[in-house]
């Protein structure tokens, strides 16, 4: 059973926006929402300045689902957490308890008028009939329904940006730190999320310390 | 009065900008979320991915083969 995830390589993502940009385009994301963006970390130190495409990560036990009043999120069986835009009341709950700040609100208006939650799809739309007008309208593509993976992973061009079944981005992630000698194996979370122990022995490469210094 | 009548026709104009919000009907009472129909189920674009409508199995084979396309190991040096 698949469980759709994304997987950013810090040692590969060159800071180029284009996820960002694809993403905006496939899905004609409106002003002043970015579905995906680019966090860089220590901007502008040399050797240490490390950038990550960060959007909403699907969770297991996602959060906003959690704390969301009106109930309008669901999870679809591959794992895709998405909600019900004629449900949402835009209060802004989700934000607030989404670790990555993945939940976005329109507030493009003359009045500042917060509009219905936005964000990550996984480009797989929503509720509405698939590949419909109303589905793109509110939710934007649904590759998965035309059995491709969001637009963002596919088009990136480092493939820092892995997209898909966790088990098999996780794999391509485990094998490519292994050829290139190691360099992401201390990325943080490794051992719990994606870290396998290898056949009689402990857990790999404990997670290391955070770098210091935000921008 | 030039500016003010400027500053008006700028604030009527604004509404405009507004981005669409109420494309969907009001909440009824008792209504639930709706679920969304599995992608598998949907019948394959003619000049794209194919599986079998309907076909778990199948839809996830041709995404996982799809997924290794991101693995540049694999796609370059099979």
């Amino acid at each position: 059973m698949a469980r759709m995830k994304f997987l950013c390589d810090a040692e590969r993502c060159i800071e180029c926006n284009g996820c960002v940009t694809a993403c905006k385009n496939e899905n004609e994301v409106p002003w002043g929402v970015n579905r995906r963006r680019v966090v860089t970390i220590n901007d502008g130190v040399i050797g240490a300045e490390k950038s990550i495409s960060v959007a909403c990560m699907h969770c297991s036990d996602a959060p906003c689902m959690a704390v969301c009043p009106v109930d309008c999120f669901y999870k679809t069986a591959d794992g895709v957490v998405l909600h019900d835009k004629d449900l949402c009341i835009g209060c802004g709950y989700c934000f607030y308890a989404c670790p990555f700040g993945a939940p976005q609100f329109p507030q493009a208006g003359a009045f500042g008028l917060r509009g219905k939650m936005d964000k990550c799809t996984f480009c797989a739309g929503g509720p509405e009939a698939d590949k419909s007008e109303a589905e793109f309208k509110k939710y934007g593509r649904n590759r998965l329904a035309e059995g491709k993976l969001p637009v963002c992973a596919e088009m990136c061009s480092t493939k820092a940006l892995l997209g898909g079944d966790g088990d098999v981005i996780a794999d391509i992630y485990r094998e490519r730190v292994a050829r290139r000698g190691s360099k992401g194996a201390e990325a943080w979370g490794w051992g719990s999320a994606y870290g396998q122990p290898p056949k009689g022995g402990a857990a790999p490469a404990a997670p290391a310390a955070p770098a210091a210094g935000k921008s | 009065m030039r500016n003010l009548l400027l500053i008006a026709a700028m604030l009527s104009f604004a509404g405009c900008m507004e981005v669409e919000q109420a494309s969907t009907p009001e909440r009824q009472a008792g209504q639930t979320v709706k679920r969304d129909t599995n992608p598998w189920s949907n019948e394959p674009l003619a000049a794209g991915p194919k599986w079998n409508k309907g076909d778990r199995t199948s839809w996830e084979e041709q995404i996982k083969k799809r997924q290794l396309a991101q693995h540049e190991h694999r796609r370059i040096y099979q």
